[in-house]
């Protein structure tokens, strides 16, 4: 079985469309909702793609900017302009 | 159209984290940087330190402030709108209570601890780290203060916190906590705090416990920890970072990183017991039991961390198999624990209603309907009689995590778990073996912490010769600030507020 790993966020609209964007570019992602927040988890590894989320949200978008909504993740990352993915490596 | 001049993530990142110190010429570095080397962590080059988020001190400024405006934004709503009014339970803000006196005071200690960390280390990048986190934990500080404090109006016990992390016997579990990492050197601090706790284990805080105040109505809560919680994915990623750096260093560092993986894991989770019994008994409304929790952030979460460490070499830390056979019973050890001490808390305790017993057995099964309904329905039948159960003696506790030794042995949850250890022909008690390894490594260490029930009966505790002056030595009033729920002055206030509300009208669907 491959490892998970996981994204958390605020469940309010200024997340939602990381959300989706996160949802719409990994196949295998599944967001799940307690109060408060929704915690994605995905096999292996998971995108954030700055174009999807600009796509969703209807304006530019720095990557760096999750930090706003960001509650928790697992997983190493690797961030750079375009794309902020987390990975296990095993 | 002019070409974007702007410095991309990366470049930004290794523009304002390298080459921002120097080799010392008047002073030798090792004494420059005199605790970086003591522990016996090989640094061959510290260039190879690097935040994953690239978070540059620019940037973080923008980001925090912004989080800053947002949360003020909502703690002024809150409390111009008698947000107290919208919590499910007065019985609730015991909750608010214990992470006030026993979890802010930890992040002021982390904002210490970190600045003491960051001026130890001689590269740079590691030092931008720290500040940042040393910033952070100062404004988590302020902000669970600045939001407590609507609720220090109109709820009692949460007066005089300061007074009480120093003083009261049950806080000197999450102190000993952090002084115990304090008082090690930088590394072991940082793998202590930012991996172990902060990485490991603070999911179960910040996660399931945020989004039940949440379902409880606490927007002041929920929106610090929220808002705390975005800096702490930070930590944690810092958390990982250094771990991997250590082990990438040298080989050296390996075994001496997994000790400290061994030792603060389970010191995190038997902290954490106050946190499973958070969720399980004081909130009202609940969204998801300790047992689950700790399936998913440990079980499934957690591991899945280790087996990515395990090409450095490093496996699951000791005795974890203990902390999952004890899934289904610490916190309802811990709150019949709490329950009969009440009388020395600075918070009430109870005994749940039906439906939240029906809830436990749903989530705990058979052990829950054995083991501990029948005790607490025992508990609740004496209070009808007029008896409610207080012991008014002092526990004997831990000699390393400082908890009553109350917890079970790992195969047989009837038997009290006790490990009495030796060092230099005093005797010492432990709750569990994961407790008594940590004595047993560094015995010269812990034999130096003052246990505070010892103390109390000393005559440390201004001379108190019971726990009824020991709770007035801290400042606590009986029955008000102290013992049991039902009958105290918050449970009549709340009573009595919500009579005065108005009844909520039926809206046009339900009553067509």
């Amino acid at each position: 079985m491959v490892d998970k790993v996981f994204i958390a966020f605020q469940n309010n609209s200024e997340a939602q469309p990381i959300v989706d964007a996160i949802l719409a570019d990994n196949a295998e992602a599944v967001a799940n909702e307690t109060p408060g927040i929704v915690k994605i988890d995905c096999p292996g590894r998971l995108v954030v793609r700055r174009a999807t989320v600009e796509e969703k949200m209807g304006r530019e978008f720095d990557l760096q900017e999750i930090h706003i909504s960001l509650i928790s993740l697992g997983g190493n990352i690797d961030e750079d302009d375009d794309e902020f993915v987390l990975a296990w490596n095993s | 159209m002019a070409k974007d001049k702007r410095m991309g993530l990366k470049e930004k990142y290794a523009v304002m984290t390298r080459g921002l110190d120097w080799e010392t010429s008047y002073q030798p570095m090792d004494d420059v940087f005199p605790y970086d080397k003591y522990e016996g962590i090989k640094i061959l080059d510290w260039d190879k330190w690097a935040d994953p988020f690239r978070l540059t001190m620019d940037a973080y400024w923008k980001y925090q402030s912004e989080k800053e405006r947002k949360l003020y934004a909502i703690l002024d709503a809150f409390q111009q709108n008698n947000g107290q009014l919208n919590i499910s339970d007065a019985r609730y803000m015991n909750a608010v209570k214990l992470w006030l006196q026993g979890i802010t005071p930890l992040e002021y200690a982390a904002h210490r601890g970190f600045a003491h960390a960051g001026r130890s280390f001689r590269g740079a990048a590691a030092r931008v780290a720290c500040q940042m986190q040393s910033i952070d934990e100062m404004r988590h500080a302020q902000t669970q203060l600045h939001a407590f404090s609507h609720y220090n109006k109109f709820f009692n016990g949460m007066h005089g916190f300061a007074h009480l992390r120093d003083r009261a016997w049950y806080l000197s579990i999450p102190k000993s906590f952090f002084e115990d990492a304090m008082s090690a050197g930088p590394f072991e601090f940082v793998t202590s705090i930012s991996f172990a706790f902060e990485y490991v284990l603070t999911n179960l805080l910040f996660m399931p416990f945020v989004s039940g105040a949440a379902y409880n109505g606490d927007m002041a809560t929920t929106t610090f920890g929220f808002s705390a919680q975005s800096d702490e994915s930070r930590h944690m990623t810092l958390g990982l970072e250094v771990v991997k750096f250590m082990l990438e260093q040298h080989e050296d560092n390996v075994p001496i990183v997994q000790a400290w993986l061994d030792k603060w894991f389970w010191r995190g989770y038997r902290l954490l017991a106050l946190v499973g019994t958070m969720m399980d008994y004081m909130l009202p409304k609940k969204v998801m039991s300790w047992k689950e929790a700790w399936e998913i952030y440990w079980e499934e979460n957690g591991i899945a961390l280790f087996n990515d460490l395990s090409r450095y070499g490093i496996r699951l830390p000791k005795h974890h198999e203990v902390a999952t056979k004890e899934k289904g019973r610490v916190t309802h050890e811990l709150w019949s624990t709490l329950y009969q001490y009440g009388n020395a808390l600075g918070l009430h305790t109870w005994v749940p209603e039906d439906e939240e017993l029906d809830w436990m057995s749903e989530k705990y099964g058979e052990l829950f309907d054995t083991m501990y309904r029948p005790r607490l329905l025992h508990f609740r039948a004496q209070e009808e009689t007029g008896k409610r159960y207080f012991n008014n003696r002092l526990p004997m506790v831990c000699q390393v995590c400082q908890i009553p030794v109350f917890f079970t042995e790992p195969d047989d949850p009837q038997t009290q778990c006790v490990r009495i250890v030796e060092w230099a022909d005093t005797k010492h008690h432990c709750c569990s073996d994961g407790c008594a390894d940590i004595f047993n490594r560094e015995p010269e260490k812990y034999v130096q912490a003052l246990i505070p029930p010892q103390q109390i009966y000393r005559g440390e505790a201004g001379g108190a010769r019971d726990i009824f002056e020991y709770a007035e030595w801290l400042h606590l009033v009986k029955d008000v600030d102290t013992g049991e729920y039902h009958g105290s002055p918050d449970h009549l206030n709340w009573e009595a507020w919500k009579a005065e509300l108005p009844t909520p009208q039926a809206n046009s669907d339900e009553a067509a």
